[in-house]
């Protein structure tokens, strides 16, 4: 009790110059902030309510007018459905396959650097890079893929251009391209299980797979969540590996949001419109994080 | 001392992930054969889109046009050195190391500064500021290029390594886990300096930095290898070919390059080359960096 009384008095001596240290400390991040975080927000909110266009011309208000026009727009839907289509399609192998990987690994075989490096080495690489080399493997006629479908006598596959598989494709490379950070997620939180517990199942005679699914698994409900969550976020925003690959075709099956927001901005010169996708799609990532954040706040209840 | 309170600060998961070898060693067993069989499998299946890259770039462009696996004319160094004589890959590779440098220093250096005084000094509208930064979490930068290209318009930076630079300095995340291994140091250890009369600065500089190295390192080289991955921004604001990054260079000679392939695998292999050398150098800190803070982002 003394104590708080003290500091509350020794702050409130000090408090002037606290406040200044405490502003000068924030000021660089803040002015950084503000230019190129606060500020394009409330710009692009403005825009979003104008007709500007890129060469400068337009910029009057035209109330609710993009708002509309996106709702009503084929397109717009079209490229939101494929990036929530995506988004499905790459977060359960991303969250199954990586924990499936984790175990295997930690299974106490030998190479473990081996198995690591292996499965991580693609998520450093750069996007551009990621599509140079898969565009080549699902080349139709000179690809790798189709080459080993030849040994067994079946017919070349058009992997990115045939509407039905392109967008499966598009998932497989990004699989295989972002599934080592998840892995190592998992690594880190099986091998933060308490020992003790493998040491009471085996004295209880629980076998092998037993004690992975009455402990291992249980005790990872916490970084599934985890990677869940940040796993449909970052599908969400998927972009550039669909960009590059793809071009968001064939016939628009594998257009994303930012690819419609970026066209619509940059090709179309339509900043105001741009803007206004922009707000909508945002509008759907709160939705998803809201409810994550209900089933995530039910599950720990 | 310092070795001490190392260990008192650094959360469990970072000190279980430093050494992030196996707890049971189990004897190879016929589940653990079958394992280690599914292992290697996946691990070739991983490794294969490189080895196919590798081999490609390592043909002569007219066995690279056939699906062979082995060039009729043997292997050569041919792609590398056209890339390398012909295209700009040297000075893309230069602007995304000084860039991505300078990204990781101006973010580093602010994020640390503010989420100190968010951690540490009671000043009036601490937790207001606190709160407007970390909800900007959840902000989609794609989602702001709009606006940002025509700020950036607006201050005559369009085509320029600042206009290029700044917009990806502001990381609220880094702030965030900043300010989370802030709060574990115990504030004893800069109670005696300040009543030794040192300031707040002379504190955080000799005092809290040193402590955070291990944090300092790990969120530096994720901030490096979002910014030499960035794609959609550089993209967006630079036209000029000298001051490319590599990933938009490369994106804008595929299709130059067009159907030469040993070239493209030439040219993804080099680009992929230095961070793959920076992961086999700080393999330890990157996964400590993965396990302590659970953030990577894409």
């Amino acid at each position: 009790m003394t104590d708080t009384a003290s500091t509350v008095k020794v702050s409130r001596s000090n408090r002037p110059r606290e406040n200044l240290t405490g502003w000068a400390f924030i000021a660089p991040l803040g002015i950084l902030f503000i230019l190129f975080m606060l500020v394009p927000i409330l710009w692009g909110l403005y825009l979003s309510f104008t007709n500007q266009s890129l060469t400068g011309a337009g910029g009057d208000l035209v109330g609710f007018d993009n708002y509309a026009e996106a709702l009503a727009d084929p397109d717009m839907w079209r490229s939101m459905l494929n990036t929530v289509w995506f988004t499905v399609l790459s977060t359960i192998p991303l969250v199954v396959i990586s924990l499936a990987l984790a175990l295997l690994v930690n299974t106490g075989l030998p190479g473990q650097w081996l198995w690591r490096l292996s499965f991580f080495m693609p998520y450093l690489l750069a996007s551009t890079v990621v599509s140079l080399i898969w565009v080549w493997l699902y080349n139709p006629q000179l690809g790798l893929f189709n080459a080993i479908l030849g040994w067994f006598g079946i017919d070349p596959v058009t992997w990115l251009q045939d509407p039905d598989l392109a967008m499966l494709s598009v998932v497989v490379t990004t699989v295989w391209w972002t599934i080592g950070f998840n892995f190592l997620l998992y690594l880190a939180a099986i091998q933060n299980i308490p020992e003790s517990q493998y040491e009471a199942a085996s004295l209880d005679g629980a076998g092998r797979w037993r004690t992975l699914t009455s402990i291992t698994i249980p005790q990872l409900g916490s970084t599934t969540i985890m990677v869940v969550i940040l796993q449909l976020l970052a599908s969400l925003k998927v972009f550039d590996q669909i960009y590059q690959m793809t071009g968001g075709g064939p016939a628009g099956t594998t257009r994303s949001a930012i690819q419609y927001i970026f066209e619509s901005g940059f090709t179309g010169f339509r900043f105001g419109y741009s803007s206004a996708i922009s707000y909508i799609f945002f509008v759907l990532i709160i939705i998803v994080s809201v409810i994550q954040f209900r089933i995530t706040a039910r599950r720990s209840a | 001392m310092s070795t001490e309170t190392q260990h008192m600060t650094v959360p469990a998961t970072a000190r279980n992930a430093a050494s992030i070898a196996p707890k049971r060693r189990t004897k190879l067993g016929p589940a653990g054969i079958a394992a280690l069989v599914v292992l290697i499998v996946l691990a070739v299946a991983w490794l294969l889109p490189f080895v196919w890259a590798i081999v490609t770039s390592l043909k002569s462009e007219t066995d690279a046009a056939s699906a062979s696996l082995w060039p009729a004319h043997g292997f050569t160094l041919d792609a590398y050195a056209k890339v390398l004589a012909e295209g700009n890959v040297p000075t893309w590779a230069w602007n995304s190391l000084f860039t991505s440098a300078l990204i990781t220093l101006i973010t580093v250096l602010t994020s640390a500064l503010a989420a100190y005084a968010f951690s540490r000094i009671r000043f009036r509208g601490n937790k207001a500021v606190y709160i407007v930064v970390i909800a900007a979490i959840a902000v989609p930068p794609q989602v702001l290029i709009v606006p940002l290209f025509y700020e950036m318009l607006a201050m005559d930076l369009v085509d320029t390594y600042w206009g290029l630079m700044l917009p990806q300095v502001v990381q609220p995340i880094i702030v965030l886990i900043l300010k989370q291994f802030f709060d574990q140091i115990p504030v004893e250890l800069e109670e005696a300096a300040r009543v030794d009369g040192a300031s707040r600065l002379r504190v955080f500089i000799s005092i809290v930095m040193p402590l955070s190295r291990p944090i300092l390192a790990a969120v530096s080289i994720f901030v490096f290898v979002w910014a030499w991955n960035n794609f959609l921004w550089p993209f967006i604001i630079i036209n000029d070919p000298q001051l490319m990054t590599l990933p938009v260079g490369l994106q804008t000679v595929k299709s130059a390059y067009g159907i030469q392939y040993a070239q493209n695998m030439a040219m993804a292999i080099l680009a992929a080359l230095p961070l793959i050398v920076v992961f086999l150098f700080f393999q330890r800190q990157i996964i400590k960096g993965i396990s302590t803070t659970g953030f990577g982002g894409q």
